[in-house]
Parts: C-alpha cells; sequence; structure tokens
C-alpha cells in the first residue's frame, strides 16, 4: 500500500444557490488518524464527506493530499453510507468484486468476506441478509483495492444498539490494523467518542471546536465526558476542559 | 383450599401448507372445466355446431389441418412474422430507450417526438403501410414492428430513469467508467422494467399480427381465419381463435421463464441465505 496522505482542508464552502452548506472550513487530517465530524443535522458534516470524497465539487477553498492537487496525489478513497447501496442483483462475493472479476479479486474478497465474519454468506444475494449484515458487506466492499482513506457517512445510524457496538468494534479493530485514515460522520457522540482519535464538532456551517478522543475507548468514563463535552458545545457552544483534562490523564 | 388451575395449550393456528400438485394444477381448472362443460352443451345439444362448434370438432379439425400441411404452413409463417416483427420493433425500443435514458441530449432531441408518434394507433396506419408496402411480409412485419416498439422503449427508458440515484453514486465513488457503470449498474437495475415492456409487447405482437393478416395477407393463421369465415367453416375460425390464445399463453411463460431466470435475486428470500 502507498503511503497514506495527509488531508489538507483550506478555506472551503460549499454552496447551494442560496443555501450555505459549509463556510470558511480549515482542517489538517493526519495519515492514520481516526477522526468523526459530530453535529446536528444541516451543521455541513456530511457536506465535508462529500467534498473530500470528490462526491461534489467545493464552491471556494481547496482539498490537498499530501500539499497536492487530487489529481496529482491521486489517493485511494472509499465511502462507506449511511444505507448499504449493494447491488440487489449480485451476490455478496460479487458485490465486493463487482469492480473487477480476476482471480486475484476474488481471492481478496474472499478473505475480507472473513474479516466480516460473512464467509458462509458469500453466494447469498443481499435481500437474503439483515441490516447488520449488509453493513458488514458495505464496509467489506469498502476496503476492497486497499483504500488509504476511508469515509464513513453515519454507517451505522439505521443498526440496533447491539449490533451497533459490534460494527464499531470491527471498524476499529480494521483501521488500527490497516492504518486506515478515517472520517466519521455521526450524530451520535458517544459513537464518535468511543471510536475517534479526535471530535471536530461541526455547528454552522463550519469546525467550531475539536476536541481529542478518550485515549481509552473502553474507559465509558472516559467516553461519556468527551461526548457530554461534545455535546455541550453542539448544543450551547460553552465546553468544559474536563474531557480534554481527562484524555490527557487517562 | 388452593384451586386447582388447568392450563389449556393455546391454539396454534396451523400453518398453512401447500401441496405442489395442487398448486401446480390449480391455473388449468378453469380452462378445462369451461372446455368440459362446452363439450356437454354441445354433446346434449344446448349449443349449435352453427354458432359454436364442439371442442371435438374443433381438435378433428386442427387433426386434419396439420395432416394436410396447411396449419403447419401458416403456423410457420406467423410466427416468422411474429419474431422477425419483434425483434426489428423490440431492438429499435430497446436502443432507443438505452441512448434517451442515459444522454439528456438525445432524449431532449428525440423523446417528445417519439411520444407524439406513440400515441398514434398503430393500427390505424394499416392503410398507409398497405399503400407503401402493399400486403407483401414487410408490411405485416412493419406492423409488428411499430407495435411492439413502443411498450419496449418506454419501459427501457423509465427503468434507466429510475435507477436508484445513490447506487450511481456509489458507482461514481469507485471511479467506474461509463461503459461499466452502464454495465454493472444501470442496465441490471433497469431489467426488471424492459422485461415488463417486452412481455406486453408480446401481447400487442399477436393482436398487431392478427389483425394485419386478417386484412391483408394470403397466408398465416389470420389469412386461414377469414378464408375459414368465407367458408362459414366455423371449426377452422375457432381453431384459429385458440391457436392464438395458445400461442399468445406460450410467448407469456417464455418472458415468466426469463423473468425467472434473469430477476432470481428478486425472488429470494431471507430464509434461503446461508
Amino acid at each position: 500500500m502507498t503511503q497514506v496522505p495527509e488531508i489538507t482542508i483550506h478555506q472551503v464552502a460549499k454552496r447551494y444557490q442560496t443555501l450555505t452548506a459549509l463556510t470558511g472550513v480549515d482542517l489538517t487530517i493526519f495519515p492514520g488518524e481516526f477522526v468523526a465530524l459530530v453535529g446536528m443535522s444541516g451543521g455541513g458534516k456530511s457536506t465535508l464527506l462529500r467534498l473530500i470524497a470528490d462526491l461534489e465539487q467545493p464552491t471556494s477553498g481547496q482539498i490537498l493530499f499530501d500539499h497536492q492537487s487530487r489529481e496529482a496525489a491521486a489517493p485511494v478513497i472509499r465511502v462507506m453510507f449511511q444505507e448499504d447501496r449493494l447491488l440487489p442483483w449480485m451476490t455478496v462475493l460479487e458485490n465486493l468484486s463487482f469492480k473487477s472479476t480476476d482471480a486475484k479479486t476474488k481471492a481478496a474478497a474472499v478473505q475480507l468476506l472473513a474479516l466480516v465474519e460473512l464467509s458462509d454468506y458469500a453466494d447469498a444475494y443481499p435481500g437474503q441478509l439483515s441490516g447488520g449484515q449488509k453493513q458488514r458487506v458495505a464496509l467489506a466492499r469498502a476496503l476492497m483495492s486497499h483504500p488509504q482513506i476511508l469515509l464513513l457517512d453515519e454507517p451505522l445510524g439505521a443498526l440496533d444498539a447491539l449490533t451497533r457496538r459490534k460494527m464499531q468494534d470491527l471498524i476499529l479493530s480494521i483501521c488500527r490494523q490497516q492504518q486506515l485514515t478515517t472520517i466519521l460522520v455521526t450524530h451520535d457522540v458517544t459513537e464518535a467518542a468511543r471510536m475517534a482519535n479526535r471530535i471536530v464538532v461541526m455547528k454552522d456551517h463550519t469546525n467550531l471546536a475539536e476536541f481529542p478522543g478518550p485515549r481509552n475507548p473502553h474507559d465509558a468514563r472516559a467516553v461519556g465526558t468527551v461526548a457530554e463535552d461534545a455535546l455541550q458545545v453542539i448544543l450551547h457552544e460553552t465546553p468544559t476542559q474536563t474531557a480534554q483534562e481527562l484524555s490527557s490523564v487517562s | 383450599m388452593q384451586k386447582s388451575m388447568t392450563y389449556s395449550t393455546p391454539a396454534v393456528p396451523r400453518p398453512h401448507r401447500q401441496r405442489p400438485a395442487l398448486t401446480a394444477a390449480l391455473p388449468f381448472l378453469l380452462p378445462v372445466a369451461v372446455v368440459l362443460l362446452w363439450q356437454l352443451g354441445s354433446s346434449l345439444g344446448w349449443l349449435s355446431s352453427s354458432v359454436l362448434p364442439s371442442p371435438w370438432a374443433v381438435v378433428k379439425d386442427g387433426v386434419t389441418l396439420t395432416l394436410s400441411g396447411e396449419l403447419p404452413k401458416n403456423l410457420s409463417i406467423s410466427l416468422y412474422r411474429a419474431t422477425v416483427g419483434l425483434l426489428i420493433g423490440g431492438g429499435l425500443g430497446l436502443f432507443l430507450g438505452f441512448i434517451n435514458g442515459t444522454s439528456r441530449i438525445c432524449r431532449l432531441l428525440l423523446d417528445s417526438s417519439i411520444q407524439m408518434i406513440r400515441n398514434i394507433p398503430h393500427l390505424a396506419l394499416i392503410p398507409l403501410i398497405i399503400l407503401w408496402l402493399g400486403i407483401n411480409e414487410s408490411a405485416k412485419i412493419s406492423l409488428v414492428a411499430i407495435g411492439t416498439m413502443f411498450p419496449v422503449y418506454i419501459n427501457t427508458l423509465n427503468g434507466i430513469r429510475s435507477v436508484d440515484p445513490d447506487l450511481l453514486e456509489m458507482g461514481r465513488s469507485y471511479n467506474l467508467s461509463r461503459h461499466d457503470l452502464f454495465k454493472k449498474i444501470i442496465f441490471p437495475a433497469a431489467l426488471p422494467q424492459i422485461l415488463v415492456g417486452i412481455r406486453y409487447a408480446l401481447g400487442v405482437m399477436w393482436t398487431t399480427l392478427i389483425v394485419a393478416e386478417t386484412l391483408s395477407a394470403s397466408s398465416g393463421i389470420g389469412y386461414m381465419a377469414t378464408n375459414a369465415e368465407d367458408y362459414v367453416d366455423m371449426e377452422t375460425v375457432v381453431l384459429c381463435i385458440v391457436i392464438y390464445a395458445i400461442l399468445g399463453k406460450v410467448s407469456d411463460l417464455v418472458a415468466k421463464g426469463f423473468e425467472a431466470l434473469l430477476l432470481d435475486w428478486q425472488t429470494t428470500k431471507r430464509s434461503e441465505a446461508a
């Protein structure tokens, strides 16, 4: 795998006719970092993710990869959406290898299915899977072709609490193991605090504040405090320092 | 004193069992009953043979015409006209549906005109086509082609235009080329609607052919029926109608077979997973 690039977002703005979705976003995301974008609906989280994914173009500003343009750096970016977006006419294995059907790709798909514990479902159609299983397939598909940057657009939003927790652990272990730069968009501040190294609060169409994630994601108290702090900013713009203090000592 | 309590097992609804043989036989029940009643009515003299010949008389007529070679000859020419007309019309409908579905420029250029022509009943073109092409094969094939083109076109266009935009975005996020986007997402997503169009076109195909062969032909099942009418040969007239019904049913079964083969993912259930 080629070196994971640093992402520099410089004064990015996005407008849809008269509607402002993003304004003046400045953010640097370092290689291998797991960043969570949190905030209320309409705050610009998903728009920022879509701009990084090249699904939309910024109205102004730049998104650079290792200080180069997207064309020059050609980063391998994959997106996991809130909906699984699996192709219903393809089997699970075909969904993973839908871009290329050569033997090497199929072998990689089989390996990834084992990683997400769905080897027994290789020949099943998406319609035969549960919501959690579909999202595991979508995660495996996003990991095909060795992405450098993984973008997660509220992928766990529709799952039940237990499945959601299992998926969080799975995503965390894969991202750490493969040293992926990961950006997670979520409404759930606890999920953000549990998974991310850094939590960026998006409010009023820009990145308003950020907190370091707890050093130990299994420390429920530290996770809860960081989450509460992020929530305070989202709701009142008055963060306490507790989260930062806790994250520095935990 | 403690009362003795009895617990009765709650009534559990029995699962509805389907017997495969009965399920397979059910669709044939009504047609067989109608034919039996028809035969009974004819045998008991309730139905005059000048109004409606008995099923048995129709079968005997069919055997005679088959042995003489007249029925196979007319059947094969009708099948030829239907198949070639459908291939031309369906092919054109698919092509126009594809280009108009995937290209905004083509859609702006062509769709409005095609929709205007589509609203002309294609059977109203018979006099014009006879004047242009006479009563030879090309006239009948052209009519079938015109009749079958529009259902295939409309359904192909709608199928492509209603592809889930989320799937298209997913494909683009994986940097699929335009060709791969069409082959791997647009076409398979539109296929159920395209097959609906083809199935509908099969019905139009037979209707058009019947009318075309009845009005201007010297061969084919439609011609056989018109010729029999001239000689008040009721058995052959009814035989031709029954043949059309059978051909229509066979066409529908073939279309259903294609749907089952190509769209098996739509019918698989969660219980069938590993």
